[in-house]
């Protein structure tokens, strides 16, 4: 199981850097959003709520790399849907590997760009001023938080795809996908949010990561949020690989 | 020059079709300015709170930053679609048609102008559901015009991409000139409560100056002097994009 996983994740990775065009836009774009963001609305941290941070730069870090791992799970669910239209995947089921590895690999490699996509937006913070407030242990966490974040994204990337079987169907769920960064405490404090958005972001999974990303960056170890964030990000990577490799053997079953 | 009237109007008419042919093309151009309208009012709604917004309505203030966003997904769609019939082969049928080349740059991006009205009806719907004050006849139909001059000017970005790049893989980059030119402006906060570098950036943007005027009608009144401004700004997007697109058209197949 674990050969064929390896195998498919670099190929998967090997593919993704091999057409960098695709590759840039889950940093370009987020990346844009981080500036403007920070630049725009700074001022809000002296509304009355707002928790005391070094800058805004800090609180939104968080909901760059949310974003960023966000769009990754879209790319991965692209990628997948592209090797169903080219008839890759029909080979890969034929051939003596685990029908698992093949959801695994793709997810796998989504956890690996994650963990890219977390270092690219530490390097921006803090070539812009950022802080971490939880020190060098705390790098530590936001990378393993990004990948789990990464891991989470690209199960349900992955499973869109093996139920839509074409990628320009699954590239149309982008704006939907957005949607639940925007009912999440990921770009402002839940207090903050107007309703009925801040009741949403208190059930929502992705505040929860959010926060645990934010937490070592804008305040400290807090480990009650920290672990939250992890519990969330596993749980979410958890259900999605579950439900992506029920897709793929409810495909599987259809084509007999 | 019937003839050519004629010409512009049967392309414009094959861009508006695309509407009704492939619905599912026009939804990201609907539905992503509609999701951020949404979706920035719930999560940044408070900051309207702050002094020099000139209303607590958050919706009110970014309306126009959505039309905007809407009428530039709209000209990078124009030159998705151009590239799209580039890679197929129809663009080269075209070239070949006793038509000047002019023409048919002008139906291209005029379709642009026409079509970022469905985006433009749809938002405006959604923010006035939403409790946003109807601006007053004069200043919504002046901010619909300056949208579809903006979607015109972002149509000629699209085209320039696509006749140099000829495929629709470069629609990032389509996307990302139209995204930025709306987002590095006084989008999301009044001049100045914005950082340093980005005030810099938005003062030398001319979309500022039409999202400022647009912004005006919805919340207070258009002024002459904004109004000036924003067509000043409008009319020099269009023109430099449109010098561009003209000299990528004579270049293309040749």
């Amino acid at each position: 199981m674990l050969r064929p996983t390896l195998a498919l994740m670099r190929r998967a990775l090997r593919n993704a850097f091999r057409r960098p065009q695709f590759l840039a836009p889950l940093v370009v774009f987020p990346s844009l959003f981080l500036a403007v963001n920070t630049g725009g609305l700074q001022a809000t941290t002296g509304l009355p709520g707002f928790p005391e941070v070094n800058s805004f730069l800090d609180f939104q870090l968080a909901s760059a790399i949310c974003q960023s791992t966000m769009l990754g799970g879209v790319s991965a669910g692209i990628a997948m849907a592209l090797d169903i239209e080219a008839g890759f995947f029909d080979r890969l089921v034929v051939s003596p590997i685990p029908r698992t590895a093949v959801v695994l690999g793709r997810v796998g490699a989504a956890g690996v760009l994650g963990a890219l996509q977390a270092v690219w937006f530490l390097a921006i913070g803090f070539i812009f001023g950022a802080e971490m407030a939880a020190g060098v242990g705390g790098v530590l966490v936001v990378i393993a938080l990004g990948v789990i974040s990464a891991l989470a994204f690209g199960s349900f990337g992955v499973l869109i795809a093996l139920r839509a079987k074409n990628a320009s169907t699954v590239q149309g769920i982008f704006p939907l996908v957005i949607v639940g960064l925007f009912l999440s405490s990921a770009f402002f404090p839940a207090d903050l949010l107007s309703s009925p958005a801040d009741v949403i972001a208190e059930y929502n999974p992705i505040s929860y990561l959010a926060e645990g990303l934010r937490e070592p960056i804008a305040f400290g170890w807090d480990a009650q949020v920290i672990v939250e964030g992890f519990v969330a990000g596993i749980a979410l990577a958890g259900i999605g690989t579950s439900l992506a490799i029920s897709a793929l053997r409810g495909r599987l079953r259809a084509a007999r | 020059m019937t003839g050519e009237l004629r010409v512009t109007w049967a392309l414009m008419r094959r861009g508006l079709n695309e509407v009704l042919r492939v619905p599912g093309a026009s939804i990201p151009g609907v539905l992503a300015p509609t999701i951020f309208l949404l979706g920035l009012s719930a999560v940044f709604g408070e900051a309207a709170q702050l002094p020099g917004y000139g209303t607590t309505n958050f919706t009110q203030f970014i309306v126009g930053v959505s039309l905007l966003q809407g009428a530039g997904f709209t000209g990078a769609a124009t030159g998705v679609n151009l590239a799209r019939d580039i890679e197929r082969g129809w663009f080269d049928r075209l070239l070949l048609a006793p038509t000047p080349r002019m023409v048919v740059l002008l139906g291209i991006v005029g379709s642009a102008a026409l079509r970022c009205l469905l985006p433009v009806a749809f938002l405006l719907a959604v923010a006035f559901a939403l409790g946003v004050p109807w601006p007053g006849l004069p200043d919504l139909v002046v901010s619909v015009l300056l949208v579809m001059g903006f979607a015109t000017a972002m149509a000629c970005w699209g085209t320039v991409i696509a006749l140099r790049f000829q495929t629709q893989q470069a629609a990032p980059l389509m996307q990302a000139v139209a995204f930025s030119s709306v987002l590095f402006t006084a989008a999301y906060a009044p001049l100045d409560l914005l950082a340093g570098w980005l005030q810099v950036i938005a003062t030398i943007n001319p979309t500022t100056y039409v999202i400022e005027a647009i912004r005006a009608g919805f919340i207070t009144e258009m002024s002459l002097e904004q109004l000036g401004w924003a067509v000043l700004a409008d009319v020099g997007m269009l023109a430099f994009f449109a010098v561009l697109a003209i000299r990528g058209m004579r270049r293309i197949g040749r």
